[in-house]
């Protein structure tokens, strides 16, 4: 019998060449940096675009598990392409620098997520892009508009006051005026509202939070037409706020109870804000499902639920809201959205306690003011929680 | 656990439970410890864990997720279903006797009559649905009753509660394969069980992608004697896939009441087909266990079977369906459809299968999240294309 010492080189490659698999229902996780070719023949043809192979040669340029997920992103939203990033700012701040250069004019809705709106003052700022920061109003947009505005970007529902735009007179106010229209529609989801299908040019989502949907994973993504959508990613490969394989696997498998959670997202977040305000210790509520919703009719047209993120003001100061924060028991007090378990935050205190005070007031966000995204836990659990803990202050 | 957590609901209880917020860090996550080994203070001086294979923090969180939710003492998670069920039969020893149902998972009769077997452990089946049938059947040696109920593929099923009042009189242990139904639907140790096992594989993981079995014990007993078969024989849980197990029970409550709603607007919409003789699900009056099923279970489960008219052929009838995936395994998002006779119960000799009923025509399906109205136009086409 001839016996083979074993190397270093049979470690790496004894026994295997890549193979199909047959038939796995589920997309394999491909950890790859580089991406092989047969021959030189190969390489130039893929070079040329004559080859049929849709894998780049690295990484950072696609990958397989990656791109699988990105094409079920655009199928849900009902675009020509999506393209996934490392976070939802990466996904944000690749596309406003892909698409804007100095002498560009932006417009933006005020209620938004900060860190959003910082980077267009100050970054795009610095970068000579004008950052003109209006109400969230159809009307409020259109007057803001210059010759020179290249892009309107918008959240809907927006965070934290929950206005909703009307979409469609959103993607006319972009064809008329030439501005790409950007919505930013990570709290309605595509099971809520398909953006694109009322005329936007680009959707936005923090994918790490309902899209995931299990606060375990980190991700952003762009949707849009190919058109608009193929220079982001040839840009992600410079920038480099790339997806990796194993969220991507993460974020597809959240995908597929997405509608199922989303539909209880929305009632629970229906039932709570219905419960919110009748009571007397809550001075307001914001969510879009409410008739009392400024925007309840455009929302109640343009989307099939109203999201899981209710938004309320204690009747009360700053501590008064702070103990009622403390008192619950079921929601983690953190910030993010969007996942199976209910989060709740005090937003001055969580996300602008070093604002100065009349500064946040600018803004719009008063000390009283409670963000709670709900869970998919029971609805009279997560009620009854939010009972005992106003009947204690 | 505070006092008003344990009346909580089960859905709040599947997304809040022990461990699910890492007291380090404040994570909402649990973290994934992939480390073998624990570094003590002093000799056996730790913190509880020494070895992975004996315990893991990840796995630990997995087990007493699964332990809660089954109202048992303590949870076990292994590999696969398979090393589950087998890590149970270990608590045996040479010269007892199992009673199983008839007809239960080809893959459970196999490591009985292919690997316990040569260690003389004995089996035999019976008809469990009758519990004068199981006490007749029970001999001297007989040292546990093993139920599946629903039995798989027949969903037959068997009364847990009357069964272990009657096998506990008799000295026997109780051991049920709760996979058909999850804690979701069914809790067998709150019905008198001693053990419940799971292929985490199906409900539990819910999404085809990680193989897996969990087992419930109940009193401090079994729970020790469990312990040290996992950690000695060690058909353990990686960390990684025991995260991604307790990830995917998160959403265990919504994923089954709506395949189960699905799964009942096929069984009923399959009885009104000519081609089919038999629809076997708990949930139509007309089953023989209804009544049972419906005492002990809080609803009938996503999973069905019919059996064809001998005018269609089976291969055809599975070839023509798109939807539907032809595949072992079950309770996934995706539909599943599987002939069991040459697949999941392919280990019974060809005698065995027929008299416990499991014919080729004998169809199981899993019902996934699609659209219930796309699942049954599948059907229906797959139907009317082999008509004679």
């Amino acid at each position: 019998m001839s016996r083979q010492r074993l190397g270093s080189t049979d470690c790496v490659h004894a026994g295997t060449k890549p193979v199909e698999l047959s038939g796995p229902i589920i997309a394999p996780i491909v950890h790859c940096a580089p991406f092989s070719f047969s021959s030189s023949a190969e390489v130039m043809a893929f070079q040329e675009g004559r080859s049929e192979r849709q894998q780049p040669e690295y990484g950072r340029m696609g990958n397989p598990t990656v791109a699988f997920v990105e094409n079920r992103l655009a199928a849900l939203e009902g675009s020509g392409r999506a393209v996934l990033f490392a976070s939802g700012m990466a996904a944000i701040t690749s596309f406003l620098l892909t698409s804007l250069q100095s002498g560009d004019h932006v417009v933006l809705t005020r209620d938004c997520y900060r860190r959003t709106r910082d980077f267009s003052t100050t970054f795009l700022k610095k970068f000579g892009v004008e950052v003109s920061v209006v109400e969230p109003e159809i009307c409020e947009i259109e007057k803001a508009l210059r010759g020179s505005t290249k892009m309107i970007f918008t959240e809907s529902p927006t965070n934290p006051y929950l206005n909703v735009l009307d979409i469609e007179a959103l993607g006319r106010l972009g064809k008329s005026s030439g501005a790409t229209t950007v919505v930013d529609s990570t709290f309605a989801t595509p099971i809520n509202l398909r953006a694109i299908e009322y005329g936007v040019d680009i959707v936005i989502h923090s994918a790490t939070k309902y899209l995931g949907g299990h606060n375990d994973l980190i991700a952003g993504v762009i949707a849009g037409s190919a058109e608009v959508v193929n220079p982001v990613a040839d840009m992600r490969s410079n920038l480099g706020g790339i997806c990796d394989p194993n969220t991507a696997f993460l974020l597809e498998r959240g995908l597929k109870t997405l509608a199922l959670r989303v539909e209880r997202h929305n009632s629970n977040g229906q039932a709570l804000a219905e419960y919110l305000e009748s009571h007397p210790k809550v001075e307001r509520v914001y969510y879009p499902g409410l008739a009392s919703h400024p925007h309840h009719a455009i929302a109640k047209q343009q989307m099939h639920g109203f999201g899981g993120v209710v938004s309320f003001e204690i009747r009360g100061d700053l501590e008064l809201t702070a103990r009622f924060i403390d008192r619950l028991e079921l929601p983690h007090l953190t910030p993010s959205l969007g996942g199976v378990e209910s989060l709740v935050e005090q937003v001055v205190v969580m996300s602008y306690w070093l604002v100065p005070r009349e500064e946040r007031l600018k803004l719009g966000l008063k000390d009283n003011l409670v963000r709670y995204s709900l869970g998919i836990e029971d609805i009279d659990d997560i009620i009854g929680d939010i009972a005992r803990a106003l009947d204690g202050i | 656990m505070k006092e008003n957590e344990k009346t909580r609901g089960f859905s709040t209880r599947l997304i809040h439970h022990r461990g699910s917020v890492c007291p380090h860090t404040g994570a909402v996550s649990p973290p994934i410890y992939p480390s073998s080994t624990f570094k003590q203070q002093g000799v056996n001086e730790h913190q509880g864990f020494e070895y992975s294979r004996g315990r893991n923090p990840t796995r630990q969180v997995l087990e007493d997720y699964i332990a809660d939710l089954e109202g048992g003492e303590r949870g076990f998670a292994f590999g696969s279903g398979m090393a589950a069920i087998s890590s149970c039969f270990l608590l045996l020893s040479a010269g007892d006797h199992v009673l199983l149902t008839r007809g239960l998972y080809g893959g459970t009769y196999r490591v009985l009559s292919r690997i316990f077997d040569r260690f003389r452990i004995q089996f035999s089946m019976v008809d469990t649905t009758q519990v004068a049938a199981v006490e007749e059947a029970i001999r001297q040696d007989t040292r546990v009753l093993y139920l599946e109920t629903p039995s798989n593929p027949l969903m037959e099923i068997s009364d847990i509660r009357a069964l272990s009042e009657m096998a506990h009189s008799r000295g026997l242990m109780v051991m049920v394969d709760n996979t058909f139904m999850s804690p979701f639907l069914q809790r067998p140790i709150q019905q008198g069980a001693d053990i419940v096992i799971h292929s985490a594989s199906k409900f539990l993981g819910g999404h085809s992608d990680l193989i897996a079995g969990l087992v419930v014990t109940r009193g401090e007993d079994l729970g020790r004697s469990l312990g040290m078969v996992q950690s000695s024989v060690g058909a353990i849980l990686p960390p990684y896939d025991s995260w991604l197990l307790v990830r995917s029970m998160k959403t265990l409550e919504v994923r089954v009441s709506r395949a189960q709603e699905s799964a009942s607007r096929i069984a009923v919409w399959l009885t009104g087909r000519p081609e089919i003789e038999y629809v076997y699900y708990p949930g139509l009056p007309g089953h023989p266990g209804y009544d049972v099923h419906l005492r002990q279970a809080d609803g009938a489960g996503a999973i069905l079977s019919f059996r064809l008219s001998d005018r269609v052929s089976a291969p055809s009838f599975l070839r023509g369906l798109n939807i539907w995936s032809l595949a072992v395994s079950l309770g996934a998002v995706e539909s599943i459809v599987t002939q069991p006779a040459h697949m999941t119960h392919a280990s019974y000799p060809v005698s065995l299968r027929r008299e416990v009923g499991v014919t080729d025509q004998v169809i199981r399906l899993s019902v996934g999240l699609e659209s219930p109205d796309d699942l049954i136009a599948d059907l229906e086409q797959a139907l009317d294309q082999n008509k004679e």
